[in-house]
């Protein structure tokens, strides 16, 4: 799930932590400019009652309210939630894409926190 | 975020893990790197994320196909929804409307996808409004009668489908799940059209010559959806390397013609196509000639509704300009009052 990213900002290895969204300029008010600055929400919908919320797609609106409507409207017309989350594209906090290596070295190389490493009780019942 | 702050696409994309302004030197080798990794990304036929380093020419390639794509959408709810108060029934309303929303939604999946590249959805609005972009030809012809209806979703949204189901896999992850979406709702927009048919060519003598007539209008524009001959298709090449595209468009052509054969039959109707025959050699459909010129003609802006559909939507965009601003100015005084009270 990596909903928005600003190709002009390049996901920098200084930090582990990036925005996912380019952050609003403060001059950049919604009530200044003549409605084009709705800003970008990310939509997660729970399905059915027992299952986490997924990530679905991303929208505009200039609120919480209205953004909630139109995820209504746009991602659930077939009833495919009984649950919306909407989060200021922004507000996300991501992993670098490039710190992948290491980032994500912790796990490398210990198979023995999987079941599978263990084969000596292959064919014991119950186990 | 302000959707404004978005540049437009950039002319060097970002390099992956440039820290520090380096010399050109280091900058040549990051540029490197990131092309290996993607090249390894394309070669394993994995995706490619919103902020992985892409080739320019690749993020340009899919911005102009994806917001192509979202306005061809857009524009695309114009014929049917000049329908809807004229439908036959309540629930050939309903249907309409449902189908017409859904092809909304599919323009705001697509410019959704298409923003991750870079592009504000507002300069792709604004740009579809002064006539800078294209879209989908084939909503440059006029629907005529209700059969239209019927024609647009059965050969039309049929034609939509066989493009799109292989767009599923493209490279590019928030495309192919735009795509994803998108497939799983159009296939009712082609059964409901396929039913209107059904239903006029089992009604009165006029009824069934009204559908055949909608079936003689639409085939040709249908076949040319999907792009021109392969010979003369110069992008082709370098979308289909980078996974973007799957399949020619003589082949999607071809498969497509295949399926219509059937399925003409059982509506009791026939394509307007003489030369249509199964080549036992090549193993592929074969159809007739298609007028090449009238399809670059349309795509240039002279087709019969051109300037009607880009007059609509500039005046659709006008009157709502008032929501859009309410909207904006309810927000901010909310969010005022809400300091204010934290204050």
């Amino acid at each position: 799930m990596s909903p928005h990213g600003n190709p002009e900002v390049p996901a920098s290895s200084a930090t582990e932590i990036n925005r996912e969204a380019p952050k609003a300029s403060p001059a950049a008010a919604p009530a200044e400019t003549t409605g084009n600055a709705w800003g970008l929400w990310e939509v997660f919908v729970r399905s059915s009652r027992g299952l986490s919320h997924v990530h679905a797609g991303s929208l505009h609106a200039p609120d919480a309210a209205m953004a909630l409507r139109n995820a209504r409207d746009l991602y659930t017309r077939r009833n495919e939630g009984v649950s919306i989350w909407v989060v200021p594209a922004d507000a996300i906090a991501s992993s670098d894409p490039d710190a992948k290596g290491s980032f994500f070295e912790s796990p490398q190389g210990k198979d023995y926190r999987h079941a599978t490493y263990y084969t000596k009780s292959e064919g014991v019942k119950h186990l | 975020m302000a959707a404004q702050n978005l540049q437009s696409v950039p002319d060097q994309p970002a390099a992956p893990g440039a820290a520090a302004p380096a010399a050109d030197q280091g900058q040549a080798q990051l540029e490197a790197e990131g092309q290996a990794y993607f090249d390894r990304v394309i070669s394993e036929d994995s995706r490619i994320e919103p902020r992985d380093w892409m080739p320019a020419a690749y993020r340009k390639t899919l911005l102009r196909q994806i917001s192509q794509h979202a306005h061809s959408e857009i524009i695309g709810m114009q014929p049917e929804a000049n329908w809807i108060s004229r439908a036959p029934s309540l629930k050939r309303k309903a249907i309409l409307m449902a189908k017409v929303q859904d092809e909304a939604g599919h323009g705001l999946y697509l410019y959704s996808a298409a923003e991750t590249l870079g592009q504000s959805r507002d300069q792709m609005m604004d740009d579809l409004i002064a006539g800078k972009a294209r879209y989908s030809s084939i909503f440059n012809y006029p629907a005529l009668t209700w059969a239209d209806m019927g024609a647009i979703g059965w050969l039309v949204d049929g034609a939509a489908i066989c493009n799109q189901v292989p767009l599923c896999r493209a490279s590019y992850g928030p495309y192919g799940r735009a795509m994803v979406r998108i497939c799983k709702e159009e296939s009712f927009h082609q059964r409901q059209g396929f039913e209107i048919l059904l239903e006029l060519s089992n009604g009165t003598p006029a009824q069934k010559q009204m559908a055949q007539d909608a079936v003689n209008r639409w085939y040709a524009p249908a076949l040319m959806m999907f792009g021109p001959p392969d010979d003369d298709s110069p992008n082709s090449k370098q979308s289909t390397a980078w996974n973007i595209k799957r399949f020619s468009n003589d082949e999607l052509r071809s498969r497509f013609v295949g399926m219509m054969v059937e399925q003409v039959r059982v509506l009791g109707l026939t394509l307007p196509d003489s030369e249509v025959r199964f080549n036992e050699d090549t193993r592929k459909w074969e159809h007739g000639p298609l007028d090449w010129n009238e399809f670059k003609e349309v795509l240039a802006g002279r087709g019969p509704c051109n300037s009607q559909r880009l007059e609509r939507r500039r005046q659709a965009h006008d009157d709502g300009a008032w929501v859009r601003e309410a909207a904006a100015a309810y927000a901010h005084k909310q969010s005022m009052k809400t300091k204010e009270f934290a204050a």
